[in-house]
């Protein structure tokens, strides 16, 4: 091309459709109806799933009426007890936020508006099987029968009975026994070993698969695609959830790459059966969940769920999301509250009402505040009952070295 | 004149270079609209545009792999790490990339890029919020590492890095953002906007790299700091009523090893004190160094005051971090042999 023909170049930075102030056009997001996705076969060749990574699995209309092929056909008592794992995660998440707010815990991160992609995929999921989280799958452990709430809390208020010794930041859990893999600071690291436990369980002929859990904005670290490659080469038993919850921090999603393709488009270039589901419809979740895990026990190899959602609160306690988006976003945002949907639906099936729920609510205010009780007995960071100064030597190795044990007297414990 | 935090003067620095040179330009992780967690590129973006000042994907080895490449463009780019607890997506591009560029293509290419981050505890931050790496960057060959310790040096030092050609990695002790903090965490800092350090030129100017500051004269020990550990050290010379010099080395590395090997030949005793873990920290390279170069000064063995070689806690944190009074002990150590 002639010289004089070239026009100067531009540097394109996405921006969000709505700013503070503003009403953001969620007309991005690209819906597809309740019911309208198609269920491909567990063993369709994954060349013929493509369609899927940009259309939207969703199974629950905005009349709460189950449609279409993705509906797992649940019964009311799993429904119900689905709900009530979503409720007692978002109880949780308030009174944890209160008691930060009351200075009983240095640091929070609420789930708020997420509750039923770790409710509803744990409930999918079989014993044995390994998540490794980010901080925002509390659902995961809560949504559990037995949800260690109490540790929970103490891991939360730093305080003597705290499981992690006070080493951890609140919310960065580790839970071995009830398949939750010790939570990194460090994003995305958490992906790619993922897939080599499930490597490890294919290796070893186990049953057991993984699944690993990751943030829209975190898919730009190399783990995450690392991650694709390894599980796409060796076939591994791995489900790979982004969590498209439309911001990291202040940056939209589009800054990670979300803009005119999804993030469920990643896993197809890999060879990786891929879908882009509603996070916030508790059946659609339950659904694609069970696709992926079946299709992962079946040696059919690892699947990509993007899991269309909204970070309905801050960031974090030290994150304040007026600065950078519309203060209205969740109300307004189309794919509505996972706990509203699924009540309606229990309702419009005859199996639920709002006297129950009211009821429901209380009782798990109740258990989540026992459990506060009880945690607080054992003090925290803020009344400076905590695991002694000598603890922070243990752990680093095995035993604990020479040099170490020379440090721990210097420090006079 | 102005008075400024920390955080207004790494501002002040960096909206005196966009200004001045149409190669710089500022990005990293929640910089743009936002203006960074800590606030340091707030309404900068709204100054210079999107495309001098912009949002970039959570990949530090990114981040530094584009401000590699647009150095090497003859752009100046300034990126900011969120925390200087992940940079570590970032080392191959900054140990084997930026490092090294200007060497392997014997000048053909060079990479003036500056890498701020933030550094350093004593935020509950715990194991990812709290890290002090300076030693990783410093055993790299190639790379410039600054460490301010107070509003004026930070602006004078951060425009430095960025009219410097090589790569920097800029590393902001983020306990004394907001005031110089002494360690005594249970007492309320004093402000910034209280401190002489506090008063910063609003226009350009300079400090120099490769310049260690005498921030307290003294006589009977020299301690060597940077960053927070100098206003620890300063505490612990005023409570134990010893007669030290604190050098205030700023940069790391390369140093102004000339300032520091006078102070220890004029007081013949050393601590040196870094908040950074004990093993093959920064301090095993200064107390070589001052081995090395004032052996037949010393009157007296060198003590380092250090963090533990443990992660960094959540809760014990103030067991963890090398406060006023085990420098205390340190100086008093050293005033005691002969
Ligand atoms: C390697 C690394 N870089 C940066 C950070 C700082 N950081 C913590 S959370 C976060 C945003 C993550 O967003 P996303 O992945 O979308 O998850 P979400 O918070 O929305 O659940 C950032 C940048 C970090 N913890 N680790
Ligand atoms: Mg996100």
């Amino acid at each position: 091309m002639p010289m004089d023909r070239r026009s100067p170049l531009r540097l394109h930075v996405p921006e969000p459709t709505g700013r503070p102030g503003q009403l953001t056009d969620f007309s991005y997001l690209h819906l597809s109806p309740a019911g309208a996705v198609r269920r491909p076969q567990l063993d369709t060749p994954v060349q013929k799933t493509g369609d899927l990574c940009y259309a939207l699995v969703r199974v629950l209309d905005d009349d709460g009426q189950a449609k279409g092929p993705w509906n797992p056909k649940l019964s009311p008592e799993v429904l119900k007890q689905g709900l009530r794992g979503m409720v007692r995660t978002r109880v949780f998440d308030a009174r944890m936020l209160v008691a930060q707010r009351q200075k009983k815990i240095s640091f929070y991160m609420q789930s708020l508006g997420e509750e039923a992609i770790g409710t509803a995929h744990s409930m999918a999921l079989g014993p044995g099987d390994m998540n490794f989280p980010t901080y925002r799958q509390q659902s995961l452990l809560l949504a559990r029968d037995d949800a260690p709430m109490v540790e929970m809390i103490c891991q939360l208020l730093s305080n003597e009975r705290d499981p992690l010794k006070g080493r951890q930041l609140p919310v960065m859990y580790s839970y071995k026994k009830l398949g939750f893999f010790s939570i990194s600071g460090n994003l995305a690291t958490q992906f790619i070993q993922a897939v080599g436990w499930a490597m490890a369980s294919a290796i070893k002929g186990d049953t057991r698969i993984a699944s690993g859990w990751i943030g829209d904005g975190s898919t730009a670290e190399a783990d995450f695609h690392t991650a694709l490659t390894f599980a796409h080469v060796y076939r591994a038993p791995v489900i790979l959830n982004v969590v498209n919850n439309q911001w990291a921090i202040s940056s939209f999603q589009a800054i990670a790459g979300g803009e005119g393709s999804t993030f469920a488009a990643r896993g197809v270039g890999c060879g990786i059966a891929s879908l882009r589901v509603d996070g916030n419809d508790f059946l659609a979740v339950y659904g694609a969940s069970c696709w992926a895990a079946e299709r992962a026990r079946r040696n059919l190899g690892p699947t990509l769920i993007e899991w269309l959602t909204y970070r309905a609160g801050a960031h974090s306690t030290s994150d304040d999301p007026t600065k950078y988006r519309p203060a209205d976003d969740w109300e307004r945002f189309p794919l509505g509250d996972p706990i509203e949907r699924l009540k309606r639906h229990l309702i419009a099936i005859g199996a639920w009402s709002e006297e129950q729920h009211a009821a429901m609510q209380k009782e798990v205010e109740a258990e989540v505040v026992a459990a506060q009780k009880e945690a607080e007995r054992f003090g925290s960071l803020a009344d400076g009952h905590l695991f002694s100064n000598s603890t922070m030597f243990d752990d680093v190795f095995e035993d604990v070295p020479d040099h170490l044990r020379r440090q721990r007297r210097q420090l006079g414990v | 004149m102005a008075q400024m935090t920390m955080i207004q003067a790494l501002r002040s620095a960096m909206d005196v270079m966009l200004d001045r040179n149409p190669e710089v330009v500022v990005f990293g992780e929640d910089v743009g609209y936002f203006g960074g967690v800590f606030r340091c590129t707030e309404g900068l973006q709204a100054k210079y545009g999107k495309t001098r000042v912009f949002d970039t994907p959570i990949s530090e080895g990114g981040i530094v792999g584009v401000a590699v490449g647009m150095g090497a463009y003859g752009l100046r780019p300034v990126a900011e790490i969120q925390f200087a607890d992940y940079f570590y997506p970032a080392s191959d591009q900054l140990v084997s990339e930026a490092a090294r560029l200007r060497h392997r293509s014997a000048g053909d290419f060079t990479c003036p890029i500056t890498v701020r981050m933030p550094c350093g505890g004593g935020i509950y931050g715990g194991q990812t919020h709290s890290q002090s790496p300076e030693a990783l960057f410093t055993h790299v060959c190639g790379l410039r590492t600054v460490l301010p310790s107070n509003p004026y040096d930070a602006k004078g030092l951060l425009i430095s890095a960025i009219e410097n050609d090589d790569p920097v990695i800029f590393l902001e002790p983020k306990r004394i953002y907001n005031g110089p903090f002494d360690g005594h965490h249970d007492k309320p800092v004093v402000p910034w906007s209280k401190h002489p350090l506090g008063e910063v030129p609003e226009g350009y100017y300079t400090v120099p790299l490769e310049s260690a500051k005498i921030f307290r004269p003294g006589q009977d020990v020299t301690v060597i700091a940077y960053g927070t550990m100098v206003w620890v050290a300063e505490a612990a010379a005023n409570e134990s009523g010893i007669d030290a010099e604190i050098v205030d080395l700023r940069s790391l590395w390369p140093m102004d090893l000339d300032t520091m090997v006078e102070s220890v030949k004029k007081t013949g005793r050393c601590v040196i004190v870094h908040e950074a873990t004990r093993t093959s920290g920064f301090g095993a390279e200064l107390l070589s160094l001052v081995q090395e170069h004032c052996f037949y000064d010393l009157e007296a063995p060198i003590v380092r005051v250090t963090g533990w070689d443990t992660p960094y806690p959540h809760a014990q944190e103030w067991a963890y971090f090398p406060g006023p009074e085990r420098v205390g002990e340190a100086l008093a150590r050293v005033m005691e042999a002969s």
